[in-house]
């Protein structure tokens, strides 16, 4: 336990630690959902084209 | 090579490229920062001046790095797209912008939580390298909301060109600020002789190498989704839809 409790500066590390992996998952989770709306979008565009022709 | 080059902007070619790179980024990326991080937080001595709270430096110093290495990106994909009028290359630019942002703001963060223990205080107005990175910060969201407020997208490919090249500036400040100023930040300690003992040095390394390794998988992730954007109309997409039906 004493590893983690990083003498008196536990808090500030983990909490560095935390947000770091918190701001990575979150920007690729934003990505993907971005390419997923605009892949969605496409698809929906080229469907209504489909079916008016 | 100027073959390969040209292949390289070819929207679709690298589309298909980026796919099968990414997870060869990423991969490689998440096992040297795992490995980085094991050893920087529980092998790596603690420091004799500011004991287990310069851990800090193994997540704050990849994302300072990185916060800068966008900008680059950014404004060199820029000047690429502006000069030689290369497609891919205005894509490149909005694609790093929102990770390069993400860094910023993580390093700033970082930097804070390290300075209350350190310096006493959360913030130093008066500080030029943390003024400076602030800036940077502005900057990405300037250059965002500029895109974002331009519907013609080869407008906003020049206009943001241009704000990005000026803001060059303001990297070269941030990288020098502590040699110019005085200031509450250490000076350059990453490649500097005799600053930093190899014991702490090697799992830094190891977290930039592993932490530029996600970045490019992450830019390129993004890059994809901007070259499918911009190309939505063209007959390649309408082809690769309706062939896979799953492109994502």
């Amino acid at each position: 336990m004493d590893g983690f409790a990083m003498g008196d500066y536990g808090a500030y590390v983990w909490s560095c630690v935390a947000l770091t992996f918190v701001i990575v998952v979150f920007s690729d989770w934003r990505a993907r959902l971005r390419h997923k709306r605009v892949y969605r979008d496409i698809e929906v565009r080229l469907k209504a084209l489909e079916d008016r022709e | 090579m100027w073959k390969w080059f040209h292949q390289l902007a070819s929207p679709p070619h690298f589309y298909r490229i980026a796919e099968i790179l990414s997870p060869w980024l990423a991969i490689p990326g998440l096992v040297l920062i795992a490995y980085g991080l094991w050893q920087g937080l529980f092998v790596v001595p603690m420091d004799y001046q500011q004991g287990d709270a310069f851990r800090i430096i193994y997540v704050h110093v990849p994302a300072a790095y990185l916060s800068l290495m966008a900008y680059m990106i950014m404004a060199t994909a820029g000047a690429v797209g502006l000069i030689w009028r290369i497609k891919l290359a205005h894509a490149v630019a909005a694609a790093a912008a929102p990770i390069g942002a993400a860094f910023t703001f993580l390093a700033l963060a970082t930097g804070s939580i390290w300075g209350r223990p350190m310096w006493g205080t959360w913030w130093e107005w008066g500080d030029p390298r943390m003024m400076s990175e602030l800036i940077l910060l502005f900057l990405y969201f300037g250059y965002m909301a500029l895109r974002g407020a331009i519907d013609d997208t080869a407008k906003a490919d020049k206009a943001s060109a241009v704000l990005a090249l000026v803001g060059i500036v303001n990297v070269v400040i941030v990288h020098f600020s502590v040699e110019w100023w005085s200031s509450l930040h250490q000076g350059q300690t990453v490649f500097k002789k005799g600053t930093m003992d190899a014991e702490m040095r090697i799992p830094l390394l190891i977290m930039l190498i592993g932490f530029t390794l996600l970045f490019g998988s992450m830019l390129l992730r993004r890059i994809r989704t901007e070259v499918l954007y911009r190309e939505r109309r063209t007959r390649w997409v309408r082809e690769m839809i309706l062939a896979t039906g799953d492109g994502t």
